[in-house]
């Protein structure tokens, strides 16, 4: 790493402070207030305040809901990372191997990324509708009974393709771009020692991409787990009884809906130490296997 | 860039004049659509009627995130002088002694001509506190009735002017409906908690909780495990096992009016105040208007219907003059002509006595038969402690909670007495959360 030397105490001190100011208005201060607000119950109207000290978090502990919810959110987000993946890869490869109309399927296939999520929620919310979609209606053609609005299972698989549609389209453009850089005379080499296409991708495509996959894996997983409001908010609002309620909404319904300041704020500082946990794993131990 | 200056700046000199001339009062609603320009139009109306007040309504969505934007305008010291809260948001807000200012004593302070006996009582009622004071605005009031599809009845070879009195009759109606073949389903419903179990419980007069519903302390519980609940709950899972009812979803019930304005669903439970919107999607067929069905075997049932929408409360901390433009609003809002128009229009209740008596006079009901349904219901019988209402603080949580033990009755992992008892215990912890933080 290059070491710049100032000569001036101050100098880099004022050309830090944008970004230091930012930092502190925008994340700083509300986590501090987030904490603040954790260890009061208050009304709605902030009329009548009170330290309870760690009251709100004990709440949460013997909430079957919260505990609930935590396990919503792992089988969402993993559920999501994997299918967004596995989906993207697949067709990355796919284009990889086009000789020509690789540009105009790479641009078809970027389109979804486009979409808002929460448009994307009401349009799936259409296609999903037990009463008027059409997947539905397909599906009892054949026999399959798909209804979300009463079913825990098939409300999950619905988040699950909605929240993970749009994102496969910006993993597919980062598995391609890893992919090109491969020199392809490696594969070559591969080929003439004999080794089959199924092997020469175990060996030498997936290793060598693995700087794409763990950085997707990172931005897929804080994806799933923080962004994906809308899309929950436009189709299940966390139904049916809290099958899709994710910590994230949660937080959302506690806070906004019902006006649970305490118990939201106890909520979202949860989350803050999760992401900060998350953070540290990620680049701590997966970093270290991964070859740059 | 020039010229959206030049406007903007214009648009503020206008508007810093129109201030001068004239005492703004903000009045945040949560109507959108048709409803929403029903209530330009009011404001619209009041302000060519006076000099000295401008009414200036804003949608802010709908009434979760409304009351949500006046409670988070109040906390920044921003709050309007007006904002409609739903029905179940009436106890948060009553419990908000210094912020609220109850309507009662606005119109005291500012010698406004005010008499509660001129409201319809189950309407007072909801939004009168102890000493029998009147703390917001009635607005928009509805109760559900059931809409039927006449066609398909006569179809199934059932009587269209007869339906359904009694959950007996419904379910023999749902049967030969479904068995002829006249429709996939028999009935659906809007509002599992407002219309399955609030009002189911009013309706038998049986309690929601304790202390009169809440009416009488926050230290009120939930109650509403009864056996009167917990039979039609189970006898809810037993006609969605056999394809006699279908769920429509939570809150609202978003899929309830497709299914029925589509002719798979006969009958549908539905709020009154969507009566406009249920003639314009049901052309294809004949509608027809009833009453809530009933179990003949409790004593006392029909009682009478509570209702649900909204009402306009009044917020602290706001200028004098505003307070005064506030009251003669008030004033002329709950006139016989404007509460008759707005009833006329929108399917909501009339909320003062002399609002029905002009649409009798004006011969609405003849015209449109059916539309006095919910105000009959509403009147019935006189309120008792168990159908006036209902107040308890958390309850928008509390209904989310109602909506998801119905799911899991549905789902088959509860039964109902089970699902009930866990709205109840569920439900409980909330509203002792709410009695700690407004203690």
């Amino acid at each position: 790493m290059k070491r710049a030397l100032f000569h001036n105490k101050f100098l880099p001190w004022l050309l830090l402070a944008p970004q230091l100011i930012v930092t502190a208005i925008f994340f700083l201060w509300p986590a501090a207030q987030a904490i603040r607000q954790s260890f009061l119950r208050e009304d709605a109207f902030g009329l009548r305040s009170q330290f309870v000290g760690l009251a709100n978090y004990r709440a949460l502990w013997g909430s079957s809901e919260y505990l609930n919810s935590f396990k919503v959110t792992l089988i969402f987000t993993v559920s999501v990372t994997v299918l967004t993946m596995v989906f993207a890869l697949l067709m990355a490869v796919a284009v990889d191997r086009l000789v020509r109309s690789e540009k105009v399927y790479t641009t078809l296939l970027i389109w979804p990324y486009a979409v808002a999520p929460a448009v994307a929620g009401v349009l799936w919310w259409f296609i999903f509708n037990p009463s008027i979609g059409i997947l539905p209606y397909v599906l009892s053609q054949i026999g399959i009974s798909f209804n979300w609005i009463y079913d825990k299972t098939d409300a999950m698989i619905f988040v699950v393709i909605a929240s993970a549609w749009s994102r496969i389209s910006y993993s597919f453009l980062f598995f391609v771009a890893g992919l090109q850089s491969i020199p392809g005379s490696l594969r070559e080499a591969a080929a003439i020692d004999g080794a089959g296409p199924v092997k020469r991708f175990f060996t030498i495509t997936l290793p060598l991409l693995s700087p794409t996959t763990f950085f997707l894996l990172v931005v897929n997983l804080v994806y799933a787990m923080f962004e994906t409001f809308a899309v929950i908010d436009a189709t299940t609002l966390g139904g049916p009884a809290q099958s899709t309620n994710i910590l994230v909404y949660k937080v959302y319904q506690d806070g906004f809906v019902g006006q649970n300041l305490g118990s939201s704020a106890a909520q979202s500082v949860v989350l803050m130490v999760i992401v900060i946990a998350l953070t540290v794993i990620q680049f701590r131990f997966i970093e270290k296997r991964v070859a740059y | 860039m020039n010229r959206i200056f030049t406007a903007s700046a214009v648009a503020l000199i206008a508007s810093l004049s129109a201030a001068n001339a004239a005492t703004e009062i903000q009045w945040w609603h949560a109507m959108g659509g048709e409803l929403g320009a029903k209530v330009e139009e009011i404001a619209k109306n009041f302000n060519e009627s006076q000099s000295d007040y401008v009414v200036v309504p804003s949608y802010k969505g709908n009434y979760v995130e409304t009351m949500t934007a006046a409670i988070a305008a109040f906390r920044a010291k921003e709050q309007p002088a007006v904002v409609q809260v739903f029905e179940v948001g009436t106890g948060t807000m009553i419990a908000a002694q210094g912020a609220i200012y109850p309507v009662y004593q606005l119109m005291a302070d500012n010698n406004e001509p005010f008499d509660p006996a001129s409201y319809l009582p189950a309407v007072a009622g909801y939004y009168t506190d102890t000493d029998g004071n009147m703390l917001s605005m009635p607005f928009n009031s509805s109760t559900p009735i059931m809409y039927y599809n006449k066609t398909v009845f006569e179809k199934a070879g059932l009587d269209p002017n007869a339906p359904p009195k009694t959950w007996a009759e419904m379910e023999e109606a749902s049967k030969k409906i479904v068995e002829s073949g006249a429709a996939t389903c028999g009935f659906t419903t809007g509002w599992i908690s407002w219309i399955q179990t609030e009002n189911l419980s009013a309706w038998h007069n049986v309690p929601i909780g304790t202390l009169e519903n809440g009416f009488g302390g926050l230290d009120a519980r939930l109650e509403l495990n009864g056996p009167v609940q917990v039979k039609h709950w189970g006898n809810m899972k037993k006609w969605a096992d056999e394809g006699l009812y279908k769920y429509a979803g939570p809150l609202g019930g978003d899929n309830a009016p497709p299914m029925f304005y589509s002719q798979e669903c006969a009958m549908m439970m539905n709020s009154s105040g969507s009566r406009a919107a249920v003639v314009e999607n049901s052309k294809d067929f004949e509608l027809g208007y009833a009453m809530l069905p009933y179990y003949d075997d409790v004593e006392g049932a029909p009682q009478n219907s509570i209702i649900g929408g909204a009402t306009l409360w009044v917020l602290q901390g706001r200028p004098a003059e505003e307070y005064a433009g506030v009251a003669k609003f008030f004033t002329y809002l709950s006139s016989p002509e404007v509460q008759a128009d707005w009833h006329q229009v929108t399917g909501y209740l009339p909320i003062t006595t002399a609002a029905y008596e002009l649409s009798q006079e004006q011969g609405y009901y003849e015209a449109n038969p059916g539309a006095d349904t919910a105000i009959k219901q509403i009147n019935l019988n006189p309120p008792t402690p168990n159908s006036k209402g209902l107040r308890f603080g958390n309850y928008v949580q509390v209904r989310t909670i109602i909506d998801e033990e119905f799911e899991a009755l549905l789902g088959g992992s509860k039964d109902a007495q089970g699902a009930l008892d866990a709205v109840v215990e569920r439900g409980n912890k909330l509203i002792e959360e709410f009695q700690a933080q407004n203690q």
